[in-house]
């Protein structure tokens, strides 16, 4: 057992033979540990997760070199359902909830990333302990959920599959931010209680911040800043472009003429 | 000239066990359309196939019915998953229009098949359902009919609780519903797929042996898969309670028509009931919107 639980080494990704997409993107997430990856609409950060769960594929994309690890085992070659069976779950972009099953069917379609695993399936309690609210309509459509339940079961699905590792994929968008707050919360306490690793995309870079341990910044596919979430925070070019904050001090002429240095070095 | 209500009522009676049957083919179908987007044409000929079973396990091999009633359901399964691993699941991604085409090829094969180890006369099934005549009132039925309608509820409804309360059958419904987020649930999508195609098959074969009972079998009595296909795009092509609906408005209208108005009108009617429902609700009576068009 080592104790990173994925390690992606210089992936680059190409969609339809054409589109590059990553460009030698290298991650690793430590067991037990939330790891946030950030950066701009069109960085390729949902597309790292595609390569991480394989479902890529589906989307005529594909890793053409590069190597990526998960607990241990390369994952090239695996199906997505093999490697949600080997504990890897991958909650998508836009929750993705099946809209015309019930709350429940929705949990018991999750119930198959157990199979072949020999653990006791997980109780539906568990989700509703996190989540009371999904309790209330768990006999209900899915689709007519809002759109914050709709994450919240979309996270109970992950629950349920009892993974080692959850990819999360803007579990922010669209939500009030006394909603972001509330499933933030709850994926902190989830990492907590349950030791499981995260590796969570956002934009909503402030609030990931806050619940991760560690943070990569994604510009045009490849990661251009990285390190311990304090270190990010003091970042100036962090502050100021992902978390909003001004730098302090400057004179704001001498500050342009920095802020299009860096912007360049980002680009480039 | 009072209009006779007797004759009325048995017309339609024996229309319901028509409708029943095209109900059942036409739920073959939505599985196979629901779960893997595949408009499969070969449908009428998966039924065909099933009915030929039964004639070889029967009058060839001297079986009893039940017991050929089975192995037919079960080689219908198996064609259903050779056709989905041999020729549909190499086209995966492929154009829509272009899969649709293949299965049209499956079905001359099929047909081609059929006359060549069972030659292309028409033939009777041997009789199996017994000869006495029902009555519900007044009203004579075919024993047939009725065994045939009977059987055919049965097995919609056995399908409809399956696809409810059965864990595989949420498997099913969350395919059709979102392919990748399946994938994500640790879903087997492609075992999903095989398993449509086999109930599918089996659904067909069923069908045939009955379809067969009640008509004699033939190369040919695959056309009753056209009529089934009337049903799916009058109900919508994914819609199950549209399958079901569809089947009884198209049993019975081809049985009214063919009635009274003679047996040319059956195909006009059909169809231009076809192209009235298509008019008002493009996507069929109970389909669902964004479907990709063919
Ligand atoms: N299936 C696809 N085919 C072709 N190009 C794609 C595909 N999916 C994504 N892309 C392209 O890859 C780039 C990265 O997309 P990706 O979805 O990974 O971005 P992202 O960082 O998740 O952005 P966002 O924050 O907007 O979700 C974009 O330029 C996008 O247009
Ligand atoms: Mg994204």
């Amino acid at each position: 057992m080592t104790d990173t639980i994925l390690d992606v080494r210089n992936i680059e990704v190409v969609y339809n033979n054409t589109v590059q997409v990553l460009r030698g993107l290298s991650l690793s997430v430590p067991r037990g540990q939330v790891v946030a990856l950030l950066g701009s609409n069109g960085a390729g950060k949902s597309t790292t997760l595609k390569a991480v769960s394989n479902l890529l594929e589906l989307e005529d994309g594909a890793v053409t070199s590069g190597a990526i690890t998960f607990d241990g085992t390369p994952i090239a070659g695996l199906k997505p359902h093999a490697l949600v069976r080997r504990g890897l779950f991958h909650v998508m972009e836009g929750r993705r909830i099946f809209e015309d099953l019930t709350v429940e069917e929705n949990l018991t379609a999750a119930t198959f990333a157990l199979s072949g695993r020999g653990v006791a399936p997980t109780k539906f309690d568990t989700v509703y302990e996190y989540f009371p609210r999904l309790f209330e309509r768990r006999t209900g459509r899915a689709g007519y959920l809002s759109g914050g339940e709709q994450q919240m079961l979309a996270i109970g699905r992950a629950l349920i599959a009892q993974p080692k590792l959850i990819l999360l994929d803007e579990p922010s968008l669209g939500l009030s931010p006394k909603l972001v707050e509330e499933i933030f919360t709850i994926i902190a306490r989830i990492n907590r209680e349950r030791g499981v690793s995260m590796l969570l995309v956002e934009q909503n870079a402030a609030v990931a911040m806050a619940v991760a341990h560690t943070g990569y910044i994604l510009e045009t596919g490849k990661v251009v800043i990285d390190g311990p979430v304090e270190k990010l925070m003091r970042d100036e070019d962090v502050r100021e472009f992902y978390l909003g904050v001004a730098g302090e001090g400057s004179e704001k002429s001498y500050r342009d003429v920095k802020h299009y240095k860096r912007r360049k070095r980002w680009l480039s | 000239m009072d209009f006779d209500w007797l004759f009325f009522t048995e017309v339609t009676l024996a229309a319901l066990g028509n409708s029943a049957l095209l109900a059942l083919t036409g739920l073959a179908f939505v599985l196979i359309y629901k779960a893997t987007r595949v408009v499969n044409l070969a449908i009428g000929e998966m039924l065909m196939i099933g009915a030929y079973l039964f004639f070889s396990f029967t009058a060839g091999m001297g079986l009893p019915p039940w017991g050929a009633v089975i192995l037919s359901i079960i080689g219908g399964a198996l064609l259903g998953a050779a056709i989905e691993r041999s020729v549909i699941r190499p086209m995966l991604g492929e154009a829509a229009i272009s899969v649709f085409m293949v299965t049209i090829g499956v079905g001359s094969v099929l047909i081609g098949l059929t006359e060549l180890i069972w030659g292309a006369e028409p033939t009777a099934l041997p009789d199996f359902m017994g000869k006495t005549p029902i009555f519900i009132g007044d009203a004579y039925v075919s024993r047939k009919v009725v065994i045939g309608f009977s059987v055919a509820a049965a097995v919609i409804a056995l399908f409809l609780l399956a696809f409810r309360f059965w864990r595989g059958g949420v498997a099913l419904r969350a395919t059709a519903s979102d392919q990748a987020a399946a994938y994500s649930c640790g879903i087997n999508v492609p075992a999903v797929f095989s398993l449509a195609w086999m109930f599918a098959g089996a659904a067909a074969a069923g069908g045939g042996i009955l379809v067969g009972a009640v008509g004699g079998i033939a190369p040919t009595m695959g056309v009753f898969g056209l009529s089934a296909l009337v049903v799916v795009i009058v109900g919508g092509l994914d819609s199950i309670v549209g399958v079901l609906i569809g089947g009884i408005l198209v049993g019975l209208l081809e049985a009214w028509c063919g009635t009274y108005l003679g047996g040319e009108y059956k195909m006009l009617a059909t169809f231009s009931l076809l192209m009235l429902v298509l008019l008002v609700r493009p996507y069929g009576l109970f389909g669902t919107v964004e479907i990709e068009r063919l």
